[in-house]
């Protein structure tokens, strides 16, 4: 057996060809759809983390759908899949988002920041990541990269925010481990307002 | 309940403009789902609850977009976003009432996309109406939720007609206390609604929340000048801070001179499948002082005719409380 064919690659195998079947059929709509004035092209180009690439989207799939299963970022967690929980936020012209809750056709001229995206290109952690780190904040880990989303964008609006406006901005995303304290000192920390 | 990892399969239209947008609207008919933000909508999708053949996107046409200011008041785009409403200079300084409201809703990621006229047009909160039983709402004979056994607590108190589903809007009360008027375009032209008349309860339509008809398209909320800069009071009262829905809010306007209110418009939300003007609370703190004695006599009244059912009796004293906050405050 290949060494390399790990059970992640696995898994992903089997979704692959799940979608496969699913977009067979989305083809034959998205046909019927083109007759119309404003209907949705299937094949468009998507600006992922700086980077745009040709994607073949059906027409009412969700972001935090085609950036897992069509774009391999699977840094991305779908919780909820119903913008109740916050695990899948990224950034859509800077402004946090439910990806689980916008259509990828709805993207299509801005730019999406995923946590892949927030790291410098030489690997150093984002500032936020690094104090979330430091502060030891993910418990279990599956709602942090919204977490590290939500407060990459506070701190890009508002450098040094207070603790209200921390935990204001960091409200719409869920913790069931309870860490919300750290995750708000990590994001203070991020600020530089505690060393 | 089955869960879905991906929407249904459905058309999708794109337009940029409104012209557009109604064509394709009117050709759909019942067939088409316009969309806003999506954040009521998607849920509905992908419990399979409800279906179209075709999601008619709105988001993309920037003519919808935006605050103006207008010979009289503010005209505020529907598919503006209610971050946007909250962060308004304009709003914040005339309408605070709107500004406060909007900033309630849900959770900072869903004001980021969730739209004015989404809000105002989602549909009633119900347990069993949303799984996808074929209750009155949905078309069939029956009511799931009022019966003893029934999930109740988050229903309705008043002018409950088969449905006793309630009203899940923050902004829908503000906008009934501002007198706002709802701006409805269709292959017709466009008509005018009040906000007050754009809310249909389930006595005079059970299968529909607003007045809006296949074809049409909510375009602009207008908002008069006859309450800016009024004595204002939102409070929303919900299980958790945050995404919860109101258990009561009330959004009221005061025109106060030393110290008497001269006039008032007070509003009720989520305690029947539209938000609930108290005109006869408005009525009996005309020409009384804005103080604990007044409010205390007029919340009494607040919810005359209220008729609870098997869990939701603490929504009678919520209401009157919020009312008489909202009088004293």
């Amino acid at each position: 057996m290949n060494s390399k064919l790990t059970r992640r690659r696995f898994i992903k195998g089997v979704i692959f060809s799940g979608a496969a079947a699913t977009t067979s059929t989305g083809l034959y709509l998205a046909s019927n759809a083109q007759s119309g004035q404003g209907a949705a092209e299937r094949l468009i180009n998507l600006n992922i983390n700086g980077r745009t690439r040709p994607v073949d989207v059906m027409p009412s799939e969700t972001l935090a759908y085609t950036l897992r299963y069509k774009l391999d970022l699977t840094g991305t967690k779908i919780g909820c899949n119903r913008g109740e929980c916050g695990a899948c936020t990224v950034l859509i012209n800077g402004i946090p988002n439910y990806s689980c809750s916008v259509l990828t056709h709805n993207v299509k001229d801005k730019a999406v920041i995923s946590i892949e995206g927030v790291k410098d290109a030489d690997g150093t952690l984002h500032a936020v990541q690094a104090a979330f780190v430091t502060e030891n904040a993910p418990q279990c880990g599956f709602c942090t990269p919204g977490q590290v989303m939500s407060a990459v964008a506070l701190l890009n609006n508002n450098p040094r925010p207070s603790r209200q406006e921390v935990r204001q901005a960091l409200s719409g995303n869920l913790c069931r481990c309870g860490a919300y304290e750290h995750y708000i000192n990590g994001t203070l920390r991020a600020s530089g307002q505690i060393a | 309940m089955p869960s879905h990892d991906v929407m249904p399969n459905m058309e999708l239209y794109q337009p940029v403009q409104v012209e557009d947008a109604i064509a394709i609207a009117d050709r759909l008919a019942e067939r088409g789902w316009l969309v806003g933000g999506g954040q009521d909508t998607y849920g509905w999708l992908k419990d399979r609850a409800k279906s179209a053949d075709a999601l008619i996107d709105l988001s993309g046409i920037e003519a919808l977009r935006g605050i103006r200011e207008i010979s009289d008041g503010i005209e505020i785009g529907a598919l503006t976003t209610l971050t946007e409403i909250t962060d308004n200079s304009v709003i914040q300084s005339q309408f605070s009432l709107l500004a406060d409201a909007a900033g309630r809703v849900a959770s900072p990621q869903i004001r980021n996309i969730g739209t004015i006229g989404g809000n105002v047009s989602q549909d009633v909160r119900c347990w069993y109406y949303r799984r996808g039983l074929s209750c009155y709402r949905a078309g069939g004979n029956l009511c799931y939720a009022d019966t003893p056994q029934g999930m109740n607590r988050e229903h309705s108190l008043f002018e409950a007609s088969r449905c006793v589903a309630a009203t899940a809007s923050d902004t829908a009360p503000a906008l009934v206390a501002l007198d706002a008027t709802m701006v409805i375009q269709s292959l017709n032209g466009e008509r005018t609604v009040s906000a007050e008349d754009y809310f249909v309860g389930p006595a005079i339509d059970i299968e529909n929340t607003t007045d809006l008809r296949p074809g049409e398209i909510l375009t602009a909320v207008r908002i008069p000048s006859t309450w800016a800069n009024a004595t204002f009071y939102f409070e929303k009262v919900a299980d958790r801070n945050v995404w919860d829905f109101s258990l009561v809010n009330v959004a009221a306007a005061f025109k106060v001179n030393g110290g008497i209110v001269e006039d008032s418009r007070i509003v009720a939300g989520a305690v029947q499948a539209t938000p609930r003007r108290l005109t006869n609370v408005e009525n009996a703190v005309r020409g009384q002082a804005k103080n604990a004695a007044t409010a205390e006599s007029a919340a009494a009244i607040a919810v005359d005719g209220a008729r609870a059912l098997a869990h939701n009796g603490f929504k009678i004293p919520l209401m009157q409380n919020l009312v008489k906050r909202a009088i004293s405050a």
